[in-house]
């Protein structure tokens, strides 16, 4: 809502300066948005002619203009618009103009090749309508030639942004009435003169009774014998500092009682209304002829304005073509009617159409202002236009009776804290248009009927405090107290998975839960794809089943950068079927490239999945987990390569499932072009990962070492080729765990002088005993166990 | 010269030109061999008698002493010489490269999340958290959001389905509801999170982070309500004294609503929060509307209390001195090095939120 000083202070007698004003908004939840100087940018804005059109050489649809702005000069403009012809009167805004819709400062260009001096307007570029489609054609405006388009008048404008809650404030009066609540001025009680309304109103109207009927009341002057005309100096101004291009006196006096009073009106040409005028729900699939020259098909129970031959209106939101007022319009009958919310949004969204009247309408106008607004209006044309009216024609449900509210005083400070007299509350409510009386419990309080957001005592007190200030509100300083605990054991382990990861050097990135279904499903083959119904594009279509397809995605982009050796990871949903809750949170990461890439230390090699498992490992047992409980398994999925790749499971192969593990599939790698081909890949379950029930402090064995020396003993064993070495080191460290300290393998080998279906693999065991030093004889036993163990259990054999 | 002062004088002049441990040995050899001079004296120990044997024996001893720690000084003063030898073909150019590392970083939302949590949890806040994908009931309908409100639109909120039931939350405050229904009060809860709308620019993102805050409890009062957030922004900001303006707004799930809005100035182009003319709209709040309260069971009679909504992206920005809200998604390495956050810096009370 854009309002200027002089406007306010026709319905606020004030001597406030502007800056107390803006604070006095703010401060009433009448939020400013900016505060602009119309004149002085806008005075570039100069009425111009189009001398002569000549086709652009270098692009078809593009037009290469003379212009003249009254002098000498010729000035060439390129343009676009289809309109642009010769003699056109039009807007031409110079180099240096600020564009007031894309505030875009013009300059001297040269459009494919040609130079182009300024630029030639249309409507929506000066924020004057949403027309895009030509350049603005001014008729009559021969004679202003070269004169600034809009007058300079030098007032400011304020911009409130005004909460949908606030549709009294979409009118300068209920600015002024809320401004007068703080005591900055006082509302100023309006007399309207009396004019005759002697004639007989010549148009029947009604309101067809029928369900969902969105028109409550219509009300209607009928004025006749008119000179519409373009209007005075005063009201063109007016409309032009709100950015509204001044059409006709009697349009320019309908829109002006839309801002001043927030009710829309709508004039039409009566010799052009087929008889009667009947409010009704349109048929499925009527179509009409809109101002915005735009043809529009309804659907049923779309609340139309019509006559005898078809429909003149959209109620509330735009009206027709077939009835509009031109200049040489004679008669007229003015429309104020009330339409319910609901049915406006319903139908504008529907057909998509956006108008002031339309914007009024679903916040809901005030009722009671159909006569208001036909007074003011009629009152307005006959001054300008002359003219005989007819009395107010209203029909519908006019008796509504205004709610009221039993007001209980005290209930103020338990919400707010701080305390309210009746007196105060009696005056605050009464400046902003409530009737307040009081009993000896409660105040009834009646709520006037433009503010249809008011109907419970929080609403009230909302009011009271807006406009008492809430910077009077007393601070009640926080007690530093913790009686639960902050994070619970699965975010704990989130916050902690995070700095874990970032630790092994993985960069963590944020990305969005939906994604492009082309690379998801490369990613998840068996679960069904969970599209977004409104997508934001076509690359963002559905809700990400692989926390590896943004991870892929972005990789690539940085791959493509120039960084190869990346690691990425990020924490967070991942969806497996489109219903609250059917999402888990999986850790994943991806890792590529090489490691000591051109170092001069150490020879380069490529990442590989030793250095993917240890860091899935480390952060699993970081997370909480110990090393001897992650059982590694090569179960693996599609995404991987399929030889690997492998599982980590919490203690068994049927454990809880932490993590899988491994190079990315080949087949993937391609589809997605990377560039940096070795990719290596992990996703943690944090879900699978258990809490543990005791604090790990307490179920910790207690700290033992032993202080006599260790030993250790090689051992090289040719096993078969498939058996895993994870079995064997577990099968050595269970022969004794009270002697043996750590198994680890040090070699494998196949090849030469090892039999074809078999290896060999030389393992180191670390033994010590915790209450003497072991001899050689116990060594000589114990190594006899293992080999004999193994050798039971394998089918392994030392190799000599 | 008797054979003490003999010995003592050749020993003195050979030590001098004794320069290796092979030179060393030989002198050792000569005078503390089997058949060194020293051995011999003390062979002749044995035919002395008593009287000049003892005087002898001390003087022999007296040089033998002197000349095994002479012995050893030479020792330590090659082995010394031979290091140093050694050491100046050792000298390698420190200021060659080290071995290529990766370097990880925390995300900046991450870390904001962390200190708010931080912060929240001093005053005895707990986490609570909801899903993604959210019933247009608990998104709008629960928190007093009219069936025809703007925010429903297929402009604002992305839908799964074209019959508008489910949707991807457009803010935390469904986990409001969650929280309330599936449980008794009194509510303390902060709820960090990704939400989703349908908007795209410079400024605008499809999915953001919101935090939401949800203190519900007997005589829970506005002024409660402005405290809490007065120490958060303190806390947040790291300033003792934060300029800020509580202005009336609406949200149809509190009532009373407030904006929020902190001074700021802009210094040698850095911004300074918390003082200064301009005005910088961080937050929504408001008391929980009795509406809201009522579809999830609660006594409005007994219980009422505050709500709030910050922009943690936005927070993120302001702090860190961000200035483009989509690079947080875009996932570049080197916006990631430049704003991330190395992993041991966790935001704590005791150490400070940030370095």
């Amino acid at each position: 809502m854009i309002i200027t000083i002089p406007w306010l202070k026709e319905h606020l007698k004030t001597s406030a300066k502007e800056n107390e004003i803006i604070d006095r908004l703010i401060n009433i939840g009448l939020e400013v948005e900016g505060v602009k100087e119309n004149s002085g940018d806008l005075g570039k804005f100069k009425i111009a002619k189009v001398l002569k059109t000549e086709k652009h050489p270098n692009a078809d649809k593009l037009k290469v203009c003379d212009v003249t702005i009254g002098g000498k000069e010729i000035l060439k403009v390129v343009c676009g618009a289809p309109n642009a012809r010769e003699g056109l009167i039009t807007i031409y805004a110079p180099p240096g103009a600020v564009i007031p819709k894309t505030n875009f400062e013009l300059k001297v260009a040269k459009i494919r090749g040609v130079e182009s001096r300024g630029m030639l307007c249309s409507e929506s570029e000066l924020n004057l309508s949403n027309e895009s489609d030509g350049i603005i054609e001014l008729k009559n405006k021969e004679k202003e030639i070269g004169k600034s388009y809009f007058k300079s008048s030098s007032q400011k404008v304020i911009d409130i942004a005004i909460t949908p809650n606030r549709a009294d404030c979409l009118g300068v009066r209920g600015i002024a009435r809320d401004l007068s609540s703080t005591g900055v001025g006082k509302l100023i009680q309006i007399k309207r003169k009396k004019f005759k309304q002697n004639i007989k109103h010549q148009i029947k109207t009604s309101i067809t009774k029928e369900k969902n009927q969105g028109c409550d009341i219509f009300g209607s002057c009928y004025i006749k014998n008119i000179t519409n005309k373009e209007s005075p100096e005063w009201l063109k101004n007016k409309l032009i500092a709100l950015g509204l291009k001044p059409i006709s006196a009697v349009v320019d006096i309908t829109n002006y009682v839309m801002f001043d009073l927030n009710r829309p009106l709508h004039a039409y040409d009566a010799d052009k209304i087929n008889k009667e005028i009947i409010v009704r729900n349109a048929k499925e699939g009527e179509t009409f002829e809109a101002l915005d020259n735009k043809k529009y098909k309804l659907k049923k129970d779309m609340c139309v304005i019509s006559d005898k031959s078809g429909i003149l209106g959209l109620g509330g939101i735009i009206g027709g073509t077939t009835t509009s007022t031109e200049l040489d319009t004679r008669n007229i009958l003015l429309e104020a009617a009330y339409f319910s919310p609901s049915s406006i949004r319903k139908t504008a969204r529907a057909l998509n159409i956006n108008t002031d009247a339309k914007f009024r309408f679903e916040r809901g106008v005030d009722p009671d202002s159909i006569k208001e607004g036909l007074e003011l209006a009629t009152e307005l044309i006959l001054k300008i236009c002359g003219g005989e009216a007819s009395k107010f024609q209203i029909t519908g449900k006019t008796d509504k009776k205004n709610k009221v509210i039993n007001f209980q005083i005290e209930k103020f400070e338990k919400l707010i804290g701080i305390s309210i007299t009746a007196n105060e509350t009696n005056k605050i409510l009464s400046s902003l248009g409530f009737k307040c009386k009081k009993s000896s419990k409660a105040i009834k309080v009646e709520v006037p009927s433009w503010r249809p957001d008011i109907s419970l005592d929080e609403d009230l007190i909302e009011e009271l405090i807006r406009i008492k200030g809430f910077n009077n509100i007393k601070l009640i300083e926080p007690i530093k107290n913790r009686t639960q605990e902050t994070l619970n054991f699965k975010q704990k382990l989130f916050h902690l998975s995070q700095r874990s990861l970032a630790s092994k050097g993985y960069m963590e990135i944020v990305t969005w839960s939906f994604t492009d279904s082309k690379i998801d499903k490369q990613f998840s083959k068996s679960e069904k794809e969970i599209s977004i119904f409104n997508p934001i594009s076509t690359d963002l279509d559905v809700l990400r089943r692989s926390i590896f397809s943004n991870l892929a995605i972005y990789l690539k982009k940085n791959q493509d950068r120039g960084y190869e050796d990346l690691s990425l990871f990020e924490i967070g949903p991942t969806f497996f079927g489109k219903n609250p809750g059917e999402q888990q949170i999986i850790v994943g990461g991806l890792k590529s490239g090489k490691i000591n890439r051109k170092s001069w230390l150490d020879k380069e090699r490529d990442v590989d999945i030793f250095d993917i498992k240890g860091d899935v490992m480390r952060t699993l047992i970081e997370l909480g987990i110990e090393e001897k409980n992650l059982f590694v398994s090569d179960n693996t999925k599609y995404s991987y390569h399929p030889g690997r790749s492998g599982s980590i499971t919490l203690k068994s192969e049927k454990g809880p499932h932490l993590a899988y593990f491994g190079e990315i599939h080949p087949a993937i790698i391609k589809n997605l072009d990377f560039k940096e081909k070795n990719i290596f890949g992990f996703e943690i379950f944090l879900k699978n990962i258990p809490e543990p029930n005791k604090k790990f402090r307490l179920s910790k064995k207690s700290f033992q070492a032993s202080d006599y020396q260790k030993s250790e003993r090689d051992f090289a064993f040719v096993i078969d080729k498939i058996f895993k070495i994870g079995s064997l080191e577990k099968i050595i460290r269970e022969v004794d765990e009270n002697l043996i300290q750590n198994v680890s393998t040090f070699d494998v080998y196949e090849g030469e002088n090892i039999p074809k279906d078999k290896k060999s693999v030389a393992i180191n065991v670390t033994l010590q005993a915790i209450d003497k030093t072991l001899s050689e004889k116990d060594l000589d036993e114990i190594s006899k166990k293992i080999i004999d163990t193994v050798g039971k259990k394998t089918g392994a054999t030392i190799r000599s | 010269m008797s054979d003490l002062d003999k010995i003592n004088s050749i020993f003195n002049a050979k030590i001098d030109s004794v320069k290796t441990k092979e030179d060393l040995q030989n002198i050792k050899t000569e005078f503390f061999g089997k058949n060194g001079e020293i051995t011999k004296q003390f062979k002749t120990l044995g035919s002395l008698d008593p009287e000049n044997r003892k005087e002898f024996a001390s003087n022999l001893n007296k040089i033998k002493d002197d000349f095994t720690h002479q012995l050893e000084q030479k020792n330590i003063e090659i082995e010394t010489n031979e290091i140093n030898e050694k050491l100046k073909n050792e000298k390698v150019d420190v200021t060659l490269p080290i071995r290529p590392s990766r370097q990880g970083k925390i995300h900046p939302v991450s870390q904001v999340i962390d200190e708010i949590s931080s912060i929240f949890s001093e005053i005895g806040f707990s986490v609570a958290e909801g899903p993604d994908v959210e019933s247009e009931y608990n998104n709008f309908t629960a928190l007093n959001t009219p069936e025809e409100h703007p925010a429903r639109d297929m402009h604002d909120t992305f839908y799964l389905e074209e019959n508008k039931k489910l949707l991807l939350r457009t803010h935390t405050s469904p986990v409001q509801i969650r929280t309330m229904i599936s449980g008794k009060p009194p509510f303390k809860i902060i709820v960090p999170g990704r939400t989703y709308r349908c908007d795209s620019d410079q400024t605008h993102a499809p999915m953001f982070h919101q935090l939401e805050g949800l203190h519900i409890d007997k005589g829970i009062t506005m002024g409660h309500l402005k405290g809490c957030l007065d120490y958060f922004i303190k806390e947040f900001f790291e300033v003792k004294n934060v300029k800020m303006r509580f202005r009336p707004s609406h949200f149809p799930f509190t009532e009373p609503s407030a904006e929020v809005d902190i001074g700021y100035k802009i210094e040698k182009g850095k911004i300074v929060i918390g003082e200064g003319d301009k005005w910088l709209e961080v937050l929504g709040c408001g008391m929980v509307h009795p509406n809201v309260l009522k579809n999830v069971k609660i006594n409005t009679k007994t219980y009422q209390g505050f709500a709030f909504g910050i922009g943690i992206d936005r927070l993120a920005m302001l702090k860190y001195g961000i200035n483009d809200l989509r690079a947080f998604f875009e996932a570049d390495y080197r916006w990631l090095s430049h704003f991330g956050f190395d992993p041991l810096d966790v935001p704590t009370n005791y150490r400070g939120l940030s370095k």
